[in-house]
């Protein structure tokens, strides 16, 4: 039998570096890198490294052995090499400028088809559903992208398509749970099937030119190339899990035979599709949302009451009150404040909604609907107002959204500095540091002992306004005083210099009866002192001192951390370090907090003084003016 | 017959009309032959001038002649080349064709259909005027040309310029380095005039009336001064008009090809046959295509290009049958999803609580990070914004979204069991150490008087009594219950061990001191003990064996002197090294020494009783720290610098050798049951080894933060402390159980830190009182201190 050599068998079989793989393949490292992307092959981190590179210790890119084998059988990569033959062949065609041959070539181009790749990597839907996250995040942001060298105007108009088809799923289903504006742009969480689908909307215009290094657009249109056929299929099943027509219609109701309409149908349908503001058409009649939702809870009901089915019925609740939050109310966007991703977040929660007719199509009414109840502005002042809506900064939204409820409207009103946004992907149960704001939201209690808290503040302020006012008092009475002495010393006899002489006689007499006093004293302090160590004193309580406790038990808890097995040290001390850090943060983040605080409460003391000294200076000098 | 020829013809006719007028023909033959004449005559002027030329052609005369066949095409080709030689034949030809001309030539009479008034004069100045008539002006001109003339007079083609410097149409500024500016006809360098600079410039330009009007010729570099009728040209031209003045833009307008249609034909030939009958072999094409559109074969352009609209995009339908169903398919080996991105905190909001802002420091922190961005605690800035309508888009979306593409393509992925455990797990459990009490908790005396660090402590049998042996060669006796220093014996040299003699009816400390062990009566205590023994002290017994010359070598056993027997000294035992330790044996009559320094002979046995001395071992197996006696069995345990031998003495035999895998050992002591040792090194470590079950360390214990001096268990009560150089005491809880399944329990108790520390040193050495839980140490801080 033959003695087994080195790295013939075990992990060094398993892996196969990328060059190996590029051979293996015969393709170029474009090619390959374009089918990984599309198959989803990725590197993998083998146990033992140096094994798995027999031996060598420099970090390779490392790929199962049989997930390369798996490529060799895809049907893309023929396609690939296709490719190749038709770039040279045409290429050929237009130097010798036989432009019959290039058209019908360019005719026969060799299109790569995804759909297996698709099934084949989401085997079930909800695979599909659970890896959407980067895959809508990506549509989003190129579905804004202008005509590039390297990504072609198709590409963004389809991705554009899609996210906008997505769009109005969400808005059917009403299954968007959570929405947050960062500085990146907007969050989005739609929970589909139980899963929770987060994506980024960025703010305007994000398109940059970017250098080579930065970022490769071609890489990323390779993605967008597998992800617009992913979304499509996955928008394909949504639609028809809803009864919803696929390529989204509208019923005829929508498509008034006016002007528009007749001119061209086509783009004035696509204005309204992208516009998100109208029902789309369905395939069956009845709606059954809420039916569903009464038997689940009484299913809920029936299996009885331990502590997960009742968080699971307050969960299903709270989602089915969150579906109506704008039930019944009206809005109106304003031009200044981004359209979309408001509408998508109105529309999804019942709300009605339109917007000024020019700045984009599908408008359902005008700012001078009287019926209108909250108007969103994202300016200091506007000129003409109605008195009939509530005019609201879009932070309102997205709170009542994050809250479940329609939050008080007086602290987002036009012009008001707005409280601060949090963030609802945060766990409300970690052990970090949670802001005071969000505190309150927990829980409602602390919000009244944080009014009280202001009330109590505006009590001291009182208070100090009253010494103000002494102050004031104190000053009048002064000025009286003086006033007084001085026709004292005008008008004036000896009786004063009289009564200062007096006051100096009784001086001298009481000092007289001190000393008398104090031997009388000694007698006494030492009688008393006997008689102190006579007496009987009252025990005193023997007070722990919390904070020697404290030590002595950090101190034992120290003494036995040293105890950990050695095998765990390093570990130990890593956790204990993590630990630490995040202390340290959370202490500093409630350090930076209270001197804000402290700084603002000052200002605010400073600010309120100062308009009282300045109003108290006014009345004086009115008063002068009156005498 | 070739078109070139004919217009050729056409360009020497004078009158073009000759044909309508057929009257006349015979003298305008004359005519003609005269102007072919003509022609002729300064052709041959030129061959004269050009003879070489001459001669180069004529070689090429004969492949013509060769082909002259061809006629036309080759005629005009040559004549394009410009070889005016030929004109001979050429006008021969012209001849002969005449006639042919006339019969045929279609062209011709179209031409001649147009109206007849003549306009002989302007035919000559046109563009189309024979070659051979420019070949005559540009021969003529270039050698002498007419000033006065205007330049482009007879003829305004681009050829006939004046081309003064022959290097072509080039950039000039080619020439900017040189002296010359380009060539002239002979070969000659045009050399630059000379170039003022900006003065002389600016003050020709006040001197020279005329200097408005001098232009540079970039070609030669000539300063040229623009004419009259040149400034009036350019003026027109500047205004838009046309540049030639004569010309008259609001002539009566010459209709030479009517615009009327005329009723009746000009020409009076019938339409062809054909003109009347559809093409037979078009009707066929047409019901082939009809028939191929019926079959489907072919398709409109309509239909092509609304399959072509089909086809374009991709096509969607029913991909999954159900939610969760599976098909089976060959997928990639054991898939592994990517994580998600972190979902964004507080922080990365719009509009954040204010203390997620970062200060100056922070802000000053994060952007000295710039190159190592992943130790940042954020990785972007938290920013505020009043209002949503002042948020930017940010600007590291794009590299962040590309950024995932590359994790996603390119990171190496693996399973991970992710640990999510407390660091408290990790901790052991052990009872608490409130419920392991009584152990030493504070310090309750200071026993002070040394002047220097105190290396050893001992502790008399009783516990009344305490000897403690230091560097400023004193040794001193203290009672314990009051911190009182009994007595002082000064010796000669610094102290490094004393041993307080265990057997309580002995009253006898070992003191090392340089390279003498004393054996001192400390008088403290018992008077009759003191008694008995200074009795058994002051006589030796008789020596019945003689020593061998190795060991008399080594140690001499003496009587003290008598200033030393007043100190207390009764026996002196001098060594051959300084003594570095000495411990007794359980029984009080045995004592070893050790002597760092001697080699094979640095460990020695003494007995009292027989005041003689032993040496164990023949040969070194390495640096002896330190030695013990076993408390029960006849064993001796030695401690190199790394391991641990123990001995049996009565086999003389190596019984075991404990591993420590440490670098350094500082000390041992072991449980007063025997089973166990612990052992104290130099590397931070306390090593505890149960002797039944491995010669490798049972527990491994980092408690000191620094080298461990000293160990010792307790006699009674499951306790040992240890001293470091941390300063600290650490007593701890080593429970020995009966049961040899249960492994000991060792949980660290107290740590007392109350030593101050001296040049690196803190702790020295620990002692356990014998019988209560009290614990002693020294220091280098010059004290013994009690806790309890």
């Amino acid at each position: 039998m033959r003695r087994p050599k080195k790295y013939e068998s075990g992990e060094a079989t398993q892996y196969i570096s990328r060059r190996a793989a590029l051979r293996k393949l015969q393709l170029s490292l474009n090619d390959f890198r374009r089918l990984c992307i599309l198959k989803g092959v990725y590197p993998r981190e083998p146990k033992h490294r140096r094994r798995a590179q027999k031996g060598s210790t420099e970090i390779k890119v490392l790929y199962h052995t049989k997930d390369i084998r798996f490529l060799l059988h895809e049907s893309i990569v023929w396609t690939l090499r296709d490719y190749k033959i038709f770039a040279k062949k045409s290429s050929r065609d237009r130097a010798i400028k036989d432009f019959r041959n290039l058209k019908r070539r360019l005719a026969l181009f060799p299109e790569i088809k995804l759909d297996h790749i698709v099934k084949e990597r989401y085997p079930t839907f909800i695979d599909a559903l659970k890896d959407l996250d980067d895959c809508l995040t990506l549509l989003f942001l190129f579905s804004t992208f202008p005509s590039l060298q390297l990504i072609p105007r198709e590409q963004s108009n389809l991705c554009r398509r899609l996210t906008i088809e997505f769009l109005h799923y969400v808005i059917a289903s009403k299954s968007l749970r959570k929405v947050f504006i960062s500085i990146k742009g907007y969050y989005f969480q739609a929970e589909i099937k139980g899963q929770k689908v987060t994506w980024i909307v960025p703010h305007y215009y994000p398109f940059k030119p970017q250098s080579r290094q930065e970022v490769d657009f071609k890489v990323m249109s390779i993605f967008v190339e597998f992800y617009t056929i992913m979304l499509g299929f996955t928008n394909f099943r949504l639609f028809h899990g809803l009864n919803l027509a696929y390529p989204p219609q509208f019923p005829s109701s929508v498509l008034q035979d006016n002007e528009d309409t007749l001119k061209d149908e086509a783009s004035f349908v696509s204005d309204r599709i992208a516009a998100l503001n109208f029902e789309l058409l369905r395939t069956d009649k009845v709606q059954e949302d809420e039916e569903e939702l009464d038997i689940d809870m009484e299913l809920l009901e029936q299996d009885g009451d331990s502590k997960r089915i009742i968080k699971m019925k307050q969960e299903a609740q709270e989602v089915a009150r969150l579906r109506t939050l704008f039930k019944g109310l009206k809005f109106f966007i304003n031009r200044e404040v981004p359209r979309e991703p408001l509408v998508i977040i109105i529309r999804s929660f019942g709300g009605k909604v339109s917007w000024d007719s020019s700045i984009y199509p599908g408008s359902a009414y005008d700012e001078s609907d009287e019926t209108i109840t909250h108007q969103i502005v994202d300016r200091p002042s506007l000129g003409t107002q109605y008195i009939s809506r509530d005019y609201i900064q879009p932070q309102w939204l997205f709170d009542c959204v994050n809250q479940r409820q329609l939050l008080p409207t007086n602290k987002y009103f036009l012009g008001e500095k707005l409280p601060p946004h949090l963030s609802p992907f945060v766990d409300s149960k970690r052990d970090t540091y949670i802001p005071p704001e969000e505190k309150a939201l927990l829980d409602p209690s602390l919000i009244e002992t944080h009014e009280q808290s202001d009330e109590s503040e505006d009590e001291a302020e009182k208070e100090e306004e009253e010494t103000v006012d002494q102050e004031l008092l104190d000053a009048q009475l002064q000025l009286a005083y003086q006033e007084e002495t001085a026709e004292y010393k005008k008008y004036g006899g000896v009786d004063g210099v009289n009564e200062d002489e007096e006051d100096l006689e009784d001086d001298d007499a009481s000092d007289d009866d001190d000393d008398e006093e104090e031997e009388l004293d000694e007698k006494a302090k030492r009688l008393k002192q006997e008689k102190q160590k006579m007496s009987v004193q009252s025990g005193k309580v023997h007070k722990v001192n919390k904070r020697q406790v404290h030590k002595a038990e950090v101190d034992e808890h120290r003494l036995q951390a040293r105890m950990v097995k050695p095998r765990h040290r390093n570990l130990f001390r890593k956790l204990i370090r993590e630990k630490q850090t995040k202390e340290k943060e959370e202490w500093l983040l409630r350090k930076k907090r209270r001197t804000i605080e402290a700084d603002e409460k000052e200002a605010r003391k400073t600010a309120k003084r100062e308009a009282r000294k300045e109003a108290a200076v006014a009345a004086a000098k009115a008063a002068k003016l009156g005498k | 017959m070739t078109k070139k020829l004919t217009l050729k013809r056409k360009g020497k006719e004078p009158e073009p009309t000759n044909e309508v007028a057929a009257s006349s023909e015979a003298s305008d033959n004359e005519e003609e032959e005269d102007l072919l004449q003509a022609v002729k005559d300064p052709g041959e002027d030129s061959t004269d001038d050009e003879g070489i030329d001459q001669e180069y052609q004529s070689d090429s005369n004969d492949e013509v002649e060769f082909e002259s066949d061809e006629e036309g095409n080759y005629l005009g080709r040559k004549q394009a080349g410009g070889s005016s030689a030929e004109d001979d034949e050429e006008s021969d030809d012209e001849e002969e064709e005449e006639e042919e001309d006339d019969d045929d030539d279609s062209e011709e009479e179209e031409n001649e259909d147009t109206p007849s008034t003549s306009k002989p004069i302007p035919a000559d100045d046109k563009p189309s005027s024979s070659s051979s008539a420019a070949n005559k002006s540009t021969t003529n001109e270039l050698p002498k040309r007419d000033p006065s003339k205007p330049e482009y007079q007879d003829s305004d083609t681009s050829d006939e310029e004046d081309i003064r410097n022959t290097v072509g149409n080039i950039p000039m500024h080619w020439y900017d380095e040189y002296k010359h500016i380009g060539y002239d006809w002979d070969a000659k360098k045009i050399v630059k005039p000379q170039q003022g600079d900006r003065i002389d410039e600016f003050l020709r330009k006040i001197e020279d009336p005329d200097f408005w009007r001098s232009v540079k010729d970039p070609l030669t570099g000539q300063e040229v001064r623009l004419t009259d009728e040149d400034i009036a040209l350019i003026k027109r031209i500047t205004k838009g008009r046309i540049s030639n003045e004569e010309h008259d833009e609001y002539a009566p307008w010459i209709e030479w090809f009517t615009s009327e249609v005329e009723k009746m034909p000009i020409k009076n030939v019938p339409d062809h046959k054909r003109s009347f009958l559809p093409s037979v072999s078009e009707k066929k094409r047409v019901s082939r295509m009809v028939h191929a559109l019926k079959m489907g074969w072919m398709k409109t352009t309509e239909e092509v290009e609304r399959e072509k609209q089909a086809k374009r995009g991709p096509k969607f339908y029913m991909l999954w049958e159900t939610d969760t169903s599976r098909e089976h398919m060959r997928r990639i080996h054991d898939p592994v999803s990517a994580p998600k991105r972190d979902l964004p905190g507080h922080a990365e909001s719009y509009n954040p609580p204010p203390e997620y802002l970062f200060d100056a420091k922070e802000t000053k922190e994060w952007l000295k990070l710039k190159d190592e961005p992943h130790k940042r605690k954020l990785h972007f800035m938290p920013q505020k914004f009043k209002s949503l309508r002042e948020v930017p888009a940010y600007s590291r979306y794009l590299r962040e979204r590309f950024l995932r593409c590359l994790d996603l393509y390119l990171c190496p992925r693996a399973k991970r069991v992710k640990l999510n455990i407390d660091a408290e797990y990790l901790i052991p459990k052990l009872p608490s150490p409130r419920d392991l009490q009584p152990f030493p908790t504070v310090e309750s005396l200071v026993y002070r008087g040394h002047t220097d660090l105190v290396r050893s402590v001992s502790v008399e049998p009783k516990g009344e009594y305490l000897v403690s042996g230091s560097d400023d060669k004193t040794v001193k006796i203290w009672e314990i219950a009051t911190g009182r220093c009994i007595r002082t014996i000064e010796t000669d040299e610094v102290v490094r061990c004393v041993a307080w003699c265990p057997n309580p009816k002995l009253s006898i400390i070992a003191v090392a001191t340089g390279n003498r062990l004393l054996l001192v009566n400390p008088k403290v205590g018992d008077k009759v003990l003191v008694k008995k023994t200074d009795d058994l002290l002051a006589e030796a017994p008789k020596q019945d064996v003689i020593e061998s010359e190795r060991i008399k070598v080594a140690v001499q056993w003496s009587t003290a002197e008598a200033d030393e027997q007043e100190k207390g000294v009764r026996v002196v035992i001098t060594h051959f090294k300084p003594i570095r330790q000495v411990t007794w044996h359980g029984r009080g009559d045995y004592l070893a020494t050790v002597m760092p320094e001697g080699a094979n002979r640095s460990a020695l046995i003494h007995q009292l009783s027989k005041r003689r001395s032993q040496i164990p071992f023949s040969k070194s197996k390495g640096l002896i720290q330190c030695v013990l006696f076993h408390p029960v069995k006849p064993c001796f345990f030695v401690a190199t610098q790394h391991n641990i031998r123990i001995y049996d003495l009565v086999k003389q035999e190596l019984v075991k050798k404990l591993l420590t895998n440490s670098k350094w050992i500082s000390g041992m002591s072991i449980h007063p049951k025997g089973d166990n040792l612990l052992v104290s090194t130099y590397d931070k470590k306390m090593l505890w080894f149960d002797l039944d079950l491995s010669t490798k360390p049972y527990q491994t214990m980092r408690l000191h933060r620094n080298a461990v001096r000293s160990v010792a268990f307790h006699l009674r009560y499951p306790l040992f402390a240890s001293g470091s150089d941390d300063q600290a005491v650490i007593v701890s809880h080593g429970m020995v159980y009966n049961d040899l399944l249960q492994n000991p329990l060792i949980v660290p108790l107290k740590k007392l830190q109350t030593h101050e520390k001296r040049d690196e040193f803190g702790v020295l050495d620990v002692t356990w009182h014998p019988v209560q839980p009290w614990v002693f140490s020294t220091g280098a801080d010059c004290t013994i201190r009690l806790y309890t």
